[in-house]
């Protein structure tokens, strides 16, 4: 039965010229899982919001073509007299929550359906089990780590027991044990319940084998077909489906279980070359578009050191006697590291990065960037030796366009006019960025895109990342990797990012530091502590284990090795 | 809580009053709330030290000059003529010093009493109390509440981002960049929060309710609220006639019950786990009325017993009647909520927290004796 029927849909919102979603056909049956997938800002969340007359309710703009759910045209319902049938969460949904406990904001929406109490009662502690979250149920709701507050964010919408489920980027801000707990409720739900999930994603990888369907949007054409042949169309894959195509494997495997069934010969293979690949690929010498300046600033060296940090959160202490050391060389000279700082949610990443980008004083030990404490620096010097891009970029964006933003930053960092829009356009695909719209109104990784290129212009000697891969695509990722290898391995730049994207840490970090308990867990090369790891290992580590290797790029240069030693 | 706001506005004896302070704080911290606004009592104890020494400046400056117990001089400055004459400045005697002392911290435990009634509930959990005729706007000003703490956080979030782009935090220019992108935040995070009612059925219409009924409910319960104002006054102002108060609250009750009889048809919505009144939260609530019949009593049985004179200056007592009141005032902290609920490291902040308010009034209690 369908359940949710979008029938010729166009939607443009006011101030463009071109529609971002045009005629738009989609039938999505009972019981459905189905990935949105497509590059930033290609319009993921207003197909999302389509579905519960978001758009164009909330947002404006004008709408062509019907929008059917279970029966209901969203022209005539609002989206709060859909929500008895449709559950949305959004991208970032602490800031939807509307009450201050966990099992109030569970009860508002049925409080708002006037649910019987002995029905609310009853569904609110299935709900909690559903989700298992039964032991969160009296905590206020800022206390909540991110992981835990997606999964109330969702057991809150599922309460008023809807039939469609439309999560945006559910697990972009979990870390890979926090993700898969989410993943694991919403299989239950499809598998259990019967609910049709409807979701954006942007790390394939994660959910390539649970989904149903997936649906990929370019140049607002949608296309939703099957897996397989979505990902024979789809620009990019998931690491598991690369390797499949590289070592021949048919039919190809989606999951780490089903590729591990298939690669013991690739295995013995690699372990007979003589070095197993390790770590990031050298990198290649191709000169940027714009050009980097050598540094001028006291802080002439980038070198990160931290030794023996304790840092509190008012009266909770956060980490306890952190040290280690980023390498940088400065000067314009090469010599530079990438340092991946790990952990579960809250572990302290944040707080580490913070204290290094001078903005807190831990209450103990020393913390130095080149010979200088960072909390000193200041005004233009503090540009072009600290770049820090903190989580919520748009703190970092102030100007009314986007071109006007690049200007400015120009401007304070005494750059050539047009350095930042080159280093913007070489992060983003050719204009897929407006440069004349508000940075307010691009999705949540343009913004990203954005506040990078303004910090990355001024060839700070020292980067800090918090997140850095939040909401971008695999386009947008690989441009960043080999920006941020460049600028370390050619410029000496100093980097240091925090990050839960472990495909992304073991595409472009030469060390690896696990945060724990308040405490360092583990720290070495990228290649051993990421394949070493359950919960931080990236596919290709998981289906090559016990081998050290994180990245296809790595296998295949190996294999080419292989080849060339052979003939 | 507002039973002991009501009995320090009626006396200026600073013994009771002093009392009346202790045993708000001490009932205040053993019962609040989790988060943050649990401290507002602290933070109004606080502000009302400052007010207490404001006042007493201020008494020492412009103070009428009563009595010959000359405490200190201060330099005499006499206004002219057309200033009507006063005298700035000049002797300081101890007798007006005590009147004013008397009035700053009476004006004080008020305030620590309302700090109290913070500490102890929370918007949200008034918000789920509200009748349904209120609950539109009920839900508007809990927003409206928890945008103005969010704002001071971002505001320091976008200072700390202006230093991290090498721009200036002060100043003209640093106001301007830092108004502009907090003002837009708030814009932003506002319109996700509708966003996110609204998709969860909030503010969904019923089709079948006359937009009649709605509105007499409205109007029936804004006349209330006056009504009920106007007997508030009349209990806390010992002069007004004793039927302003009884007739004022009355009416009040009388239009607000009414309201939500009506009202409570256009409404359909149902509570989950609505707040139970059991016999502690009538104690907590009522603790204070103990003390507010207490002051009414004393002023019957010995009239001036609260209101001590200054001028001849003569020692506060302590009335029996009072003392009784007050000690029935405690009575909450054998029956509220324990820590029992609450994580450890919580526990121990509320312990600190204890130990800090104590500290507090020990110091204030110190300087009082004098």
């Amino acid at each position: 039965m369908t359940i949710l029927e979008l029938d010729n849909v166009t939607v443009t919102y006011e101030g463009s010229d071109r529609p971002a979603l045009a005629n738009v056909s989609l039938r999505i049956e009972e019981g459905e899982w189905l990935l949105v997938s497509a590059p930033t800002g290609a319009g993921k969340s207003t197909l999302l919001g389509l579905c519960n007359g978001l758009v164009p309710h909330f947002t404006g703009g004008n709408m062509s073509g019907t929008v059917t759910v279970a029966g209901r045209s969203t022209e005539q319902c609002p989206p709060r007299n859909l929500a008895d049938v449709v559950g949305w969460v959004g991208q970032d949904p602490a800031s939807g929550f509307v009450t201050d406990a966990v099992e109030d904001e569970l009860a508002f929406v049925m409080e708002e359906l006037a649910t019987p109490p002995a029905t609310m009662r009853r569904r609110i502690e299935e709900t909690l089990d559903l989700m298992g979250i039964a032991e969160l149920r009296n905590r206020p709701l800022s206390t909540l780590s991110g992981g835990e507050a997606q999964r109330v964010a969702i057991a809150s919408v599922l309460c008023a027991s809807p039939k469609v489920l439309l999560l945006d980027e559910p697990t972009s801000a979990l870390d890979p044990a926090g993700a898969d707990d989410v993943l694991a409720a919403l299989g239950r739900l499809v598998h259990d319940v019967g609910l049709t999930v409807i979701m954006s994603e942007h790390r394939l990888e994660r959910v390539i084998h649970l989904v149903d369907r997936i649906a990929l949007i370019d140049r607002g054409q949608v296309t939703a077909s099957m897996p397989d042949e979505a990902l024979a169309i789809a620009p990019h894959v998931p690491p598991v489906i690369e390797l499949g195509r590289l070592a021949g494997w048919s039919p190809l495997p989606r999951s780490v279980r089903d590729a591990r069934r298939v690669a013991a010969p690739l295995i013995s293979r690699l372990a007979d070359a003589a070095t197993p690949p390790a770590g990031p690929p050298p990198h290649t010498n191709d000169s940027p578009r714009y050009p980097v300046r050598a540094s001028r600033s006291p802080a002439a060296s980038g070198h990160i050191a931290v030794t023996g940090i304790s840092l509190a959160h008012g009266r909770r202490t956060v980490v306890e006697r952190v040290s280690f050391e980023v390498g940088g060389g400065g000067g314009g000279g090469g010599g530079g590291e990438v340092l991946a700082l790990m952990g579960r949610n809250g572990a302290g990443k944040t707080t580490i990065l913070r204290a290094v980008a001078g903005l807190t004083t831990p209450s103990a030990g020393r913390l130095r960037i080149g010979n200088l404490d960072p909390a000193a620096i200041d005004g233009p010097t503090r540009i072009r030796s600290i770049g820090f891009v903190p989580q919520d970029p748009t703190l970092l964006l102030y100007s009314s366009t986007v071109a006007e933003e690049c200007r400015a930053a120009d401007r304070d960092g005494g750059l050539d006019a047009g350095t930042t829009a080159s280093v913007l356009e070489e992060l983003a695909a050719d204009g897929t960025i407006d440069a004349n719209r508000h940075p307010r109104d691009l999705s949540a990784g343009q913004q990203l895109q954005v506040a990078l290129a303004v910090v990355l212009a001024p060839a700070p000697t020292a980067l800090l990342l918090d997140e850095p891969t939040r909401g971008l695509d695999h386009g947008v990722k690989d441009r960043l990797a080999s920006l941020l290898r460049h600028r370390a391995t050619n410029h000496g730049v100093a980097i240091l990012l925090a990050t839960h994207d472990v495909e992304f840490a073991a595409t472009v970090a030469d060390r690896v530091v696990l945060l724990g308990h308040r405490e360092v867990t583990a720290a070495g090369p990228a290649a051993e502590v990421l394949s070493q790891s359950t919960v931080f290992a990236p596919q290709v580590a998981r289906i090559l284990s016990p081998l050290p290797v994180l990245t296809v790029a790595a296998i295949r240069r190996t294999l080419g090795r292989i080849e060339t030693n052979r003939s | 809580m507002l039973g002991l706001a009501a009995a320090a506005a009626r006396t200026t004896n600073l013994i009771v009053l002093v009392l009346t302070a202790l045993v708000v704080i001490v009932v205040a911290t053993a019962c609040r709330i989790h988060g943050p606004l649990g401290r507002s009592v602290i933070l109004f104890t606080k502000i009302a030290i400052g007010v207490v020494i404001f006042r007493l400046v201020l008494q020492a400056i412009f103070g009428l000059r009563l009595g010959e117990r000359v405490l200190f001089r201060l330099p005499a400055l006499t206004l002219p003529e057309f200033m009507a004459g006063i005298t700035v400045g000049g002797p300081v005697t101890l007798e007006s010093m005590m009147a004013g002392l008397n009035q700053g911290v009476r004006l004080g435990v008020i305030l620590i009493c309302f700090g109290a009634v913070n500490s102890v509930s929370s918007p949200a959990r008034l918000l789920r109390s509200l009748p349904g005729v209120l609950y539109e706007m009920g839900v508007a000003s809990t927003i409206a509440l928890t945008t103005a703490p969010q704002a001071v956080m971002s505001a320091s979030q976008i200072a700390e981002a202006r230093r991290l782009r090498g721009r200036p935090t002060r100043g003209a220019a640093g106001l301007r960049g830092i108004a502009i992108p907090v003002l837009e935040g708030a814009l932003d995070r506002s319109i996700r929060l509708a966003a996110a009612l609204d998709t969860r059925g909030y503010g969904r219409t019923r089709d079948d309710v006359a937009p009649n009924r709605q509105r007499t409910a409205s109007v029936a319960l804004i006349g209330g609220l006056i009504m009920l104002s106007i007997g508030v006054y009349g209990v806390f102002d010992t002069a007004a006639p004793v039927g302003l108060a009884i007739g004022g609250l009355t009416a009040g009750a009388v239009a607000c019950g009414a309201s939500v009889i009506v009202g409570h048809r256009t409404h359909r919505r149902t509570r989950h786990r609505p707040i139970r009144w059991d016999r502690r939260a009538t104690l907590v609530a009522f603790s204070g009325a103990g003390a507010l019949a207490a002051s009414i009593l004393t002023e019957a049985i010995e009239p001036g017993a609260l209101d001590p004179s200054t001028f001849p200056l003569v020692a506060p007592t302590l009335p029996i009647i009072m003392a009784a009141g007050l000690a029935l005032a405690l009575a909450p902290l054998f029956v509220a909520p324990r820590f029992d609920d609450i994580e450890p490291d919580d526990a121990r902040a509320a312990g600190l927290d204890i130990a800090e308010s104590a500290a507090t009034l020990s110091v204030s209690s110190g300087g009082d004796v004098r």
